[in-house]
């Protein structure tokens, strides 16, 4: 090979063209990517009213908001108690009931297990509920209280509360 | 015009014709016809071969049950029943397919342990190991995006578990979650996706497997004494002798498959996956494929989230590793006679903890979970590589030839 005259511009050059053609190739796959997220009419599955009329104490409902399981159970004074006199430090993921909840007696939560996302039981009558009270998760033992928030079991943190407001006295609107 | 003279190497015309232009059919008669295989290998040689159609009846099967398939949340169920009732043998392409997964996985486990009885993993076969548990990895994803497809409840709760241990990671692991299902729980974009990947993965793993048996055909295969090749007395050429040996293998192979398929196709199947799909109940005992189940034991051993997941991917990619793990130059277990008994207790802890993985995580399952764990980690870290410092290996023949001299004395 000839003698090359000018080592400093051949450089240059190299560096040049290799990083612009690392930046094309990342654009080109950003694309590819972000397709996989996502689409924009799964993000517009927006909101869920429900009717609560008809919910006695004691009793929870499981309705469909985003694909996902949410659970909505009118607590009985017994659990709203035990909800509020729990030790924060007693908890995993300490909350205060007050935070999880609009009115005592309505627990709002999305029904996925914090762990690896089953739906724990305890919205049936004849379900486990655990030793808490609340929900028990079947799949790797978790267990949830009154409140919805971990007591025992893999799952590291409290049943989500999704965002919901009270249109009415009788009516909720999840999302 | 023409060119220079086309040598004449074969007497077919048609052969020297494409010889001369691609020389494909001297590549086939080196790797496949002339190739010295060791002349002490047993029948665990055969499963290569073994793999290698089961892989190819995958595909073909796979490819003529999609011709029916549906990939919709609202149809996948019933188009698989479809599948199993109207569509002409489509429930021998189902069982052929479902219960090949399960002997496909089978054969895999009884050629890697073999490949660790025998010390297949050391120098210079380390790229070939390497390889090996690639094509390992790649069949645990293919199957578990398979198991999917028929969208019953084991599909979807399978699914939703296994997606949401990525959730684990910490701060990028909600959304990496999101990104792999495209939806925030698992839903049809999920399943569509799942569907490309299963259709295009065991072509990739059949492109990896032609670069794991090219690695292998560089240096040779290994034998049960573990020793090198030597000179030509030490091997038969492929063909015709191993070609009948594994053929030989692959007819009892078939007798055998062809039993479960006939006789009790969901021997290896979940009851539950005959239930649709449903994203609001969760059955009472959700259980991985048997075939990954050892690496589920371990991820309920453990009562940490991230710390599960850790060990669960760990104990997969500590096999990359083995090569530099084991210290000792002799190869094969025959010759070491502590090793041997650490690596037969490894084969049946492996299957102990696969057993416990199918179990509720409580109690008596819970411990022998966790002791299992310890073992197999133990083995890997604290026997493999310092077990040399006290195991006397037995003395090497001098050559492959020289075992079978000792025996007609
Ligand atoms: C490495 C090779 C492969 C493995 C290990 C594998 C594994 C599996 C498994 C475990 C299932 C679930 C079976 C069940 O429970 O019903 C499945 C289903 C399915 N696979 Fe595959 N597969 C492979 C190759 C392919 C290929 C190449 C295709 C398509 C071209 C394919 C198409 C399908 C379809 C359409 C289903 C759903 C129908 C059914 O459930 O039977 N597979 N696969
Ligand atoms: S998913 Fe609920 S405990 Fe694991």
């Amino acid at each position: 090979m000839a003698e090359v005259k000018n080592n400093k511009r051949r450089s240059f050059l190299q560096l040049s063209t290799i990083s612009l053609g690392a930046v094309g190739t990342a654009a080109f796959i950003w694309p590819f990517l972000k397709s996989m997220n996502p689409a924009e009419d799964t993000l517009a599955l927006g909101s869920t009213e429900v009717n609560i009329a008809d919910i006695e104490e004691g009793q929870g409902i499981t309705v469909k908001w985003r694909g996902k399981p949410v659970f909505i159970r009118k607590r009985t004074q017994q659990e709203i108690t035990e909800a509020k006199t729990v030790n924060l430090e007693d908890l995993k993921d300490p909350a205060i009931d007050d935070d999880r909840v609009k009115k005592d007696e309505w627990l709002v939560l999305v029904g996925i297990c914090t762990h690896l996302g089953c739906v724990p039981l305890g919205q049936k009558i004849t379900d486990m509920k655990g030793e808490y009270n609340g929900w028990y998760c079947p799949c790797h033992g978790s267990h949830y209280d009154s409140s919805g928030r971990i007591r025992k079991g893999p799952a590291p943190t409290n049943l989500a509360v999704p965002p919901y407001k009270f249109i009415n006295d009788t009516t909720i609107k999840i999302g | 015009m023409s060119g220079p003279a086309e040598p004449k190497k074969y007497k077919n015309p048609v052969l020297n014709w494409i010889e001369f232009r691609l020389p494909i059919i001297s590549y086939f008669e080196r790797e496949y016809g002339d190739y010295p295989m060791p002349k002490n290998c047993n029948y665990f040689w055969s499963f290569g071969a073994l793999a290698t159609i089961i892989l190819v009846v995958m595909i073909v099967s796979g490819i003529f049950l999609a011709m029916n398939y549906t990939p919709h949340t609202d149809m996948a169920f019933d188009s698989v029943e479809r599948i199993m009732r109207d569509v002409n043998y489509g429930w021998l392409l189902r069982y052929i397919h479902s219960n090949g997964a399960a002997f496909f996985f089978i054969v895999i486990y009884i050629h890697i342990l073999r490949g660790m009885y025998y010390g297949s993993y050391k120098y210079p076969r380390e790229l070939n190991w390497i390889l090996g548990v690639f094509i390992y990895l790649l069949m645990m994803a293919t199957s578990f995006l398979g198991y999917t497809l028929p969208w019953g409840q084991m599909s979807y709760w399978g699914a939703t578990v296994i997606t949401n241990l990525f959730s684990a990671i910490p701060i990028i692991g909600e959304g990496l979650k999101t990104w792999l299902l495209g939806d925030y729980t698992v839903g049809n974009a999920t399943l569509n996706r799942f569907f490309a990947l299963h259709y295009v993965l065991p072509f990739v793993i059949f492109g990896v497997v032609a670069l794991h048996v090219a690695a292998v055909h560089v240096h040779g295969s290994n034998n049960p004494a573990g020793i090198d090749i030597k000179s030509k007395g030490d091997t038969v050429t492929f063909f015709p002798y191993m070609l009948f040996k594994d053929a030989l293998a692959v007819c009892a192979f078939g007798v055998l498959i062809s039993a479960v398929i006939f006789f009790g196709p969901n021997l290896m199947a979940e009851v539950d996956n005959y239930i649709p799909a449903d994203p609001l109940v969760t059955p009472a005992h959700i259980v991985p494929n048997w075939y990954l189940a050892p690496f589920y034991a371990i991820l309920r051993a453990v009562p940490d989230k991230l710390g599960g997941v850790l060990l669960m991917f760990g104990a997969i990619a500590i096999l990359f590793f083995l090569p530099w793990l084991d210290r000792s130059k002799v190869r094969s277990c025959n010759y070491r006679p502590m090793y041997k008994w650490f690596m037969m207790l490894f084969f049946v802890n492996f299957f102990i903890l696969g057993y416990v993985g199918l179990k509720p995580a409580e109690g008596l399952y819970l411990l022998i979970a966790r002791l299992g764990l310890i073992y197999y980690f133990g083995f890997f870290l604290i026997i493999t590589p310092f077990i040399n410092w006290i195991e006397k290996p037995k003395t090497l023949p001098a050559s492959i030839s020289d075992i079978y001299l000792g025996m007609n004395k």
